[in-house]
């Protein structure tokens, strides 16, 4: 299997657009103003959106997007987005743990943004791609 | 702010069904960057053994994250909403959720601990269709932080 690692860039727009399509309105996402009230070092991406970019490396990897059997992460540090065109970048990489059994594969996930993780327990089990 | 362990093991009603379309799943697609035909293109799909567009595996979390307002709204456990931080997330899928399914969200209260002045609550989701079909279960663990 290739687990080649992937990264992913992130901006203001993505944040935007994912709050739209995901439903997840909340200010810490798009407001400087409010996200700063509460303590945050300015807007975060959502943990969700950080998730679902790691899903795609997993699908990927997989080789099909109806290949993940099971998908869970911890949420353990803010990816923080600044407001200009770069944004910031989220790497990810894998590693098998263990022996594929039973036609599945155990994935251990590492997200990492501005050289720290982003994620802890990060883990995927995979069908075993042919 | 602490939660009432007494309501660990809660369940409660099923959720009205929610209708996944076509245009959501491609939109949060999009979203995602995700640019697989299988999330876009029914033909694609179905030449995998599915009947419409694929969810991409994050997605169920979009349906689950507005039923668990039954338990964050639930007046008897008081959440203050405007403290939760997202800590956990876990899926475990029996099929991936497609275009045209009918989804019906059964909220049960897995876990509540009280931690360093937080409340730790783990929710358990069964999502499945309204005929009754296992989809996916979600796990959300939400972390109601302390005053101060």
């Amino acid at each position: 299997m290739d687990l080649s690692p992937r990264t992913f860039r992130i901006t203001r727009a993505d944040l935007v657009r994912y709050a739209g399509a995901s439903g997840d309105f909340n200010p810490i996402h798009w407001s400087d103003r409010f996200a700063t009230k509460v303590g945050l070092p300015g807007v975060i991406a959502h943990g969700m959106f950080t998730m679902a970019l790691v899903g795609r490396a997993v699908t990927d990897w997989a080789g099909s997007p109806d290949a993940v059997v099971e998908y869970g992460v911890r949420f353990t540090r803010p990816v923080v987005v600044p407001d200009d065109d770069e944004g910031t970048e989220i790497e990810v990489s894998a590693t098998v743990r263990g022996e594929p059994e039973d036609g599945l594969t155990r994935l251990d996930l590492t997200a990492t943004c501005q050289g720290e993780k982003v994620l802890a327990q990060a883990r995927a089990v995979i069908r075993t791609p042919a | 702010m602490s939660l009432d362990p007494s309501f660990v093991g809660r369940s409660y009603p099923p959720t009205e069904p929610y209708q996944v379309g076509r245009e959501k799943i491609r939109e949060f697609a999009t979203a995602i960057g995700a640019v697989d035909p299988v999330y876009h293109d029914p033909e694609a799909a179905r030449a995998l053994g599915h009947g419409d567009v694929v969810a991409p595996p994050t997605y169920p979390f979009t349906i689950t994250m507005a039923a668990n307002r039954q338990i964050v709204d639930d007046p008897d456990l008081g959440v203050d909403y405007s403290r939760v931080v997202h800590g956990d997330q876990r899926f475990r899928y029996t099929r991936p959720v497609v275009a045209g399914d009918e989804l019906v969200c059964v909220n049960t209260i897995e876990e509540i601990v009280n931690r360093g002045g937080h409340g730790f609550m783990t929710t358990r989701t069964e999502v499945n269709t309204s005929a009754g079909e296992p989809v996916v279960t979600v796990w959300t663990k939400l972390v109601v932080r302390g005053e101060g």
